[in-house]
């Protein structure tokens, strides 16, 4: 009888041990978790700042803009302009 | 059997000495005072840090945030996106702020002092923003400042980066986030997320500690592909803004349809507006493509001839005697520029008769007549559901004069929009077939409705040519190297006194490659000042520019050779069209 108190003492504080590192483990986890996921927003964020200015940078007034200025390019004129049918050039 | 044992004896029984008892009773008892005295000291001395700790320690309900939704156009290219920005807010009663702050304070926000003491005097309200919408990198200067009761709130701006180009389609959301106009209002539900909910504990510091439940999950809005393409919308944009420029126009609109599904690629309005930030844009944020009827003109003359080879026994070669060049109804005349004495029904709309198209129109019966212009979607509002979309107006048939039968047959006495009209030309690229538009990418081309025959189509898509070519109205429209055809239109504009004398519209509805349609263009120049009006002046080089370069964009092959164009002398094409 004696013994069996004993073994079941040895395993209460065993059990108590346990459930204050699993409940601790539990929460320095959730914590982490809670750090990635607030990164993750932010990333998130700041990719769709970056799409939003991607978004700027490519607008065609500016695309254009810097092709015939900054790149010297034009259209060609339909003189310039050499056309290849395809089903002539197989036979 | 009850009687007192000596101490002798109780040690006799137990076999441990009296004075262990006693020992373990004092010292149980001293442990219970200890405690009770703990507890006295705790309730009285520490009983407000206590209580804050305890409070720090609360159950918490947070909302999560849901962003909203992206607006794209067809490749996926971002048209509206939003963007974290943050507000200062304020609880009056609770702020601490000295004279060093509050100047720190109002030089980072850039407000005046005096705005700042007015938002911060009302100490009755428990919530002021002082600021909203910085940037994320202010709010932290802000938040560097460490002022007591001034709290950040983190919140979503809306951006949208192709800026005045779109905006008529795309709208713009108001401070709450919600949308006011465009898309952005009609598509509010499906683009707006879902807050959700979780409880929560908190530590003292704010670290959230454990989750106890999810109450709702937070949902993002849908992100919305609209048919638009970018591209072709800066062409488009660009052009038009050149015409309007050129012309001295008070507005001007354009619509670019796919032919065989038909999305709306592209849909400009002049004047226009910044959606980033709109303000003084009163008058400017209407689409007109949508909400602003006008008479057609002759754009209408195609449809009246298509009804004409359907049921009124007409071919394209039949003659049609225009001569003398004008033709009495009642009390009104109808004029043409010149007179053409006998043409063919494809002369008229080469040249755009309306002695012709009137002759032709009252030839037919009024009830089919009005039919086609039912079934080809006149007087009825679109399928593309949009905020202010008007029907426009066609008569009852059984109200109609002779008069009336004549001048509709040329666009006058009936109000479309522009996106109708375009729509309308869908039967010529279609083989008869009316396709519903459509705002939103589509994966397949949907199925229209049979308006005309696909010969009676097909015959009028091969006068539309003829418009474009030397002796037609429409030469300006002319693209190199691909067939390209339709029809220019000039109206009156009406006024609050009938059609006023030196007000018009100038408008060209096309289409492209002739051999197979890929494009439906039309274009509407409002109330060009500079002396030139006619369609074919004013609207159909925007055509011609835009198509050149839509259609190598889209990688169309030539169905012509590229130096098909002949560009037209000024003057000819001004002198052809008729009004």
């Amino acid at each position: 009888m004696m013994r069996a108190n004993i073994i079941l003492y040895v395993a209460l504080i065993l059990v108590a041990c346990g459930l204050v590192t699993s409940q601790h483990e539990a929460r320095s986890q959730h914590s982490e978790r809670e750090r990635l996921q607030a990164v993750a927003a932010e990333y998130e964020a700041e990719y769709g700042q970056l799409q939003i200015e991607q978004g700027t940078w490519a607008t065609h007034a500016r695309v254009e803009e810097v092709a015939t200025t900054q790149l010297k390019m034009e259209v060609p004129i339909p003189k310039q302009i050499q056309v290849i049918v395809l089903d002539k050039v197989g036979q | 059997m009850n009687h007192q044992l000596s101490a002798h004896q109780q040690q006799r029984v137990t076999g441990f000495p009296v004075w262990r008892r006693r020992v373990l009773l004092m010292g149980l008892l001293i442990c219970f005072m200890a405690l009770v005295g703990k507890s006295i000291y705790l309730q009285s001395t520490k009983k407000e840090f206590l209580q804050k700790q305890g409070g720090n320690r609360h159950i918490r309900t947070l909302s999560l945030q849901a962003g909203r939704g992206n607006i794209t156009d067809r490749n996926g290219v971002i048209l509206a996106g939003s963007s974290p920005v943050v507000s200062v807010w304020a609880n009056p009663s609770l702020v601490k702020i000295d004279t060093k702050k509050r100047l720190a304070l109002t030089k980072l926000l850039k407000i005046k002092t005096s705005t700042l003491n007015k938002r911060l005097g009302n100490k009755t309200r428990k919530f002021v923003y002082i600021k909203r919408r910085l940037s994320p990198s202010l709010g932290s200067e802000v938040k560097a400042l460490k002022i007591t009761g001034v709290h950040l709130e983190r919140e979503y701006k809306r951006f949208y980066p192709a800026g005045n180009m779109v905006s008529h389609v795309v709208g713009f959301t108001g401070i709450d986030g919600n949308g006011q106009e465009g898309v952005e209002l009609v598509r509010n539900a499906e683009l707006t997320g879902k807050v959700g909910q979780r409880r929560i504990i908190k530590d003292r510091a704010g670290h959230i500690i454990e989750e106890l439940e999810v109450m709702s999950e937070p949902r993002d809005g849908q992100e919305l592909v609209l048919s638009i393409d970018r591209r072709i919308q800066y062409l488009v944009f660009r052009e038009l803004s050149r015409s309007v420029a050129k012309y001295k126009a008070k507005a001007g609109s354009a619509v670019v349809l796919d032919a065989k599904t038909g999305e709306v690629l592209a849909m400009v309005n002049l004047p226009t507006y910044n959606p980033n930030n709109p303000v003084n844009s009163r008058g400017k944020t209407r689409n007109r493509t949508l909400t602003d009827v006008f008479e057609p003109g002759s754009t209408m003359k195609p449809i009246t001839v298509a009804a004409a080879l359907e049921f009124g026994g007409y071919s394209p070669t039949t003659k049609v005697k225009t001569a003398p060049g004008y033709m009495a109804i009642g009390s009104a005349t109808i004029q043409d520029t010149h007179n053409y004495d006998e043409l063919t029904v494809a002369e008229v709309v080469k040249r755009s008769s309306n002695v012709g198209s009137a002759k032709i129109a009252l030839s037919l019966d009024k009830k089919k007549l009005w039919n086609v212009f039912n079934e080809i979607g006149f007087g009825e509002k679109t399928d593309i559901q949009f905020p202010g979309e008007v029907s426009g107006k066609v008569r009852d048939y059984k109200t109609w004069r002779p008069i009336e039968q004549a001048t509709m047959s040329y666009g006058h006495g009936i109000s479309v929009t522009l996106l109708q009209l375009a729509r309308a030309y869908t039967v010529f690229a279609n083989d008869g077939e009316l396709k519903p538009v459509s705002l939103t990418k589509l994966d397949q081309a949907p199925i229209g409705k049979s308006v005309f025959s696909a010969k009676a189509a097909n015959n009028v898509k091969d006068m539309l040519e003829l418009v474009v070519q030397a002796g037609g109205t429409g030469v300006r429209a002319q693209v190199a190297g691909y067939r390209v055809g339709g029809k220019t239109g000039t109206a009156h504009k009406l006024g609050p006194k009938g059609y006023e004398k030196d007000k018009y519209i100038g408008t060209f509805v096309g289409l492209a490659p002739v051999s197979n349609p890929r494009l439906i263009m039309a274009v509407m120049i409002d109330e060009p000042t500079t002396g030139q009006y006619y369609g074919g002046t004013v609207a159909a080089p925007v055509f011609s520019s835009v198509m050149s370069e839509v259609l190598r964009l889209l990688a169309v092959p030539q169905d012509a050779p590229n130096i098909n164009a002949v560009r037209p002398v000024e003057s000819l094409a001004d002198e052809q069209e008729a009004v």
